[in-house]
């Protein structure tokens, strides 16, 4: 195996952006920041991948027109995956693994507002037997919640110390859309959205796009003092049906874990979890240590755009290796509906 | 004046799925009034039942008929019904575990408040009238009092399909560079944009240039004659069609510009359409304009001679 690194990473977050659902506006300035970073330019990137939906844009083929924003005459090397910018970083990790190329960068983008985002998800379902009755990703969530609560592996408590320390953490991290923690008795006290959820409990409408920088061996040493080296990077995904699924537990994102080499040692996690609750199944499943610190940019309960809500936890852990924070970290990703596809990938400063 | 011009878009499309002999025999039950189980490769029972099992990979060992009736395992109230669930009032979507069935359903049960609905509570389905054989035919209710038996099947067939119409509401927004465009064409204009780096004009204006990755900056307006470079002839008829074929689909390039236009070509009967061929705008009325493409109705011959292959053999 080739060692591989994150070099570089740059993100946007907006609560409502004004401009196209293409996002090439926003790519731009972030792809001119990697070049920063890097100190490189276009033609050091020997392959770009990218994660975004036309179902979230409302147009057919938006992710060719976000690749204006690399500039592509001369061609370039290109792929896309219809997920989280975090599977188009593994397939650029595999990509860099194949010796093919020696450098990355993978990005996504998404403009979350510009339709009804818990309704659009609703096409991720089972086509025959749930997409009919547009069960929203709030009230599936919801539904994901309650059996936890009822089988006594969380209670509202637990969810409501999650927000709060999340939006508290999220008063540090300029990008955040929600920020401004409380107490969990005031947050206990906010109405019902979806019964157990409040609306605190769910990520916020998030529209935004990330991008991060990988590159093999001395590649990623030229760039950064401290690489975040990928000693382990693996997904997994569980059955389509809900009915057939524990949904207080997550299978695939234990077997991610184990298949990355497990979480001994990981001082920092930055979880992709969407709803409160699921963050507690996460850190069961992937088996984190009571003293990791979780989520210290705040997580998705802070900011949450669609496609690069997993990326974001990637650069987010990544950081915290380039600045000497931490000597071992993971990101984790997320898609599809109550955790159903799961992403770990565990980066070391050390080879 | 907001940065960007917006408009509300309707994405729609009606999926025609075939279902297979499982899921056929789930929905020709629910065509029928009846809700069928299947059991899987380790004893239990699944309702709605998968093609195969997600652990032993096995397809199911034998279809159960259930009785109907079930009973809560979760629930959650939802306060801000969206477009298409089943009912446009707030309700409940439970998880259901019919009697006989080891694994839950999801579906809604019509309850007037979060109050009248708890995990444990004994639910049964209601069925709707006409019954298409889809997950919509039936909501689930309390289970107290009589309930009304299922009307006769309206059909004897087995399922061997259903249709999914998915209909998805976008406001949809320009780029600030596009914005531009059709703001100047409200006022009769034809604006370009000039890219900073390999000086090419584009019309309409990109958010980034595809050669440089920047975003086209310097205003350039244009002229509304130019020439064709390529075109279409279309003869087929397709759905939202508003002129009878044949008619011309081609790319202008506009005096002044390097990235063609697409629009039409009329005036000019088909067969006479070429490469070359100098048209001008034809604008609708001023008082019909508005942020739009169609405030030109079209393009027309000017009757100049046609121009030199070398003007836009790089624009091809």
């Amino acid at each position: 195996m080739r060692d591989v690194a994150v070099v570089g990473f740059a993100q946007r977050q907006l609560q409502d952006y004004d401009g196209s659902p293409t996002c090439a506006e926003l790519l731009v300035p972030i792809f001119g920041e990697c070049y920063e970073q890097t100190g490189w330019t276009k033609k050091d990137i020997g392959f770009w991948c990218s994660g975004s939906s036309d179902y979230l844009a409302g147009r057919s083929f938006s992710f060719v027109s976000a690749i204006d924003a690399i500039g592509v005459l001369p061609p370039v090397n290109e792929s896309h995956v219809e997920m989280d910018a975090a599977w188009a970083l593994y397939e650029a990790w595999l990509k860099i693994q194949t010796g093919e190329v020696d450098t990355a960068l993978v990005f996504g983008f998404g403009k979350a507002s510009a339709g009804v985002l818990r309704r659009t998800l609703a096409l991720q379902l089972d086509p025959y037997t749930l997409t009919p009755l547009w069960p929203d990703t709030v009230s599936i969530a919801a539904l994901q919640a309650r059996l936890g609560i009822d089988a006594g592996e969380w209670d509202e408590a637990a969810m409501a110390d999650v927000v709060n320390r999340s939006l508290t953490d999220a008063e540090k991290n300029e990008y955040a859309v929600r920020a401004g923690g409380s107490s969990v008795e005031d947050l206990l006290a906010r109405p019902m959205f979806a019964d157990p959820l409040r609306k605190h409990d769910a990520a916020p409408v998030t529209d935004g796009a990330a991008a991060i920088v990988l590159a093999a061996g001395d590649r990623a040493r030229e760039v950064r003092e401290r690489p975040a080296w990928i000693t382990g990077l693996a997904h997994y995904t569980d059955a389509l049906h809900l009915g057939t699924r524990d949904l207080t537990r997550s299978e695939s994102a234990a077997r991610a874990a184990a298949a990355a080499g497990g979480t001994d040692g990981v001082q920092v996690a930055e979880l992709h979890a969407p709803f409160s609750h699921q963050e507690l199944i996460l850190r069961r499943e992937l088996g984190l240590a009571d003293d990791v610190r979780v989520n210290p940019s705040g997580g998705a309960l802070a900011g949450n755009p669609m496609f690069t809500g997993g990326a974001i936890r990637i650069g987010e852990a990544a950081r915290r290796i380039w600045d000497g924070t931490a000597d071992k970290v993971l990101g984790h990703a997320t898609s599809g509906p109550a955790l159903q596809q799961n992403l770990v990938c565990v980066m070391e400063g050390q080879n | 004046m907001s940065r960007t011009l917006s408009a509300p878009v309707t994405v729609a499309f009606d999926y025609t799925r075939s279902v297979g002999p499982v899921l056929g025999r789930f929905l020709t039950g629910l065509r029928d009034g009846r809700l069928v189980g299947a059991r899987l490769a380790d004893g239990r029972v699944a309702c709605p039942p998968p093609e195969f099992d997600p652990v032993s990979h096995q397809a199911p060992t034998e279809f159960v008929d259930l009785a109907g009736t079930g009973t809560v395992t979760s629930w959650t109230w939802v306060s801000e019904p969206v477009a298409g669930q089943p009912f446009d009032r707030p309700f409940a979507f439970a998880l259901i575990t019919l009697d006989g069935a080891d694994t839950p359903l999801l579906h809604a049960v019509d309850v007037s408040s979060a109050d009248e609905i708890s995990t444990g509570m004994r639910v049964r389905p209601r069925w709707g009238a006409e019954r298409a054989g889809v997950i919509t035919d039936l909501v689930f209710e309390p289970d107290s009092g009589t309930a009304a038996p299922a009307s006769a099947p309206t059909g004897t067939d087995d399922v061997t399909g259903i249709i999914t119409p998915i209909s998805l509401d976008y406001t949809y927004a320009a780029s600030p560079e596009e914005s531009a465009f059709y703001r100047g064409l409200a006022e009769g204009r034809i604006l370009g944009q000039r890219c900073p780096k390999c000086q090419k004009v584009y019309v309409p204006p990109r958010p980034a240039c595809p050669t440089d990755g920047v975003p086209t900056s310097e205003e350039v307006e244009l002229s509304d004659t130019g020439t064709v470079t390529t075109f279409c002839i279309v003869n087929v008829p397709f759905l939202g069609q508003r002129i009878a074929p044949p008619y011309v689909s081609a790319y202008i390039l506009l005096d002044g510009a390097d990235i063609a236009l697409q629009h039409l070509i009329l005036d000019i009967p088909v067969e006479e359409i070429r490469m070359g061929l100098r048209v001008k705008a034809v604008w609708k009325p001023r008082e019909e304009w508005g942020t739009t493409i169609e405030n030109i109705s079209h393009f027309a011959p000017t009757g100049e001679p046609d121009a030199d292959y070398d003007t836009y053999k790089h624009h091809l």
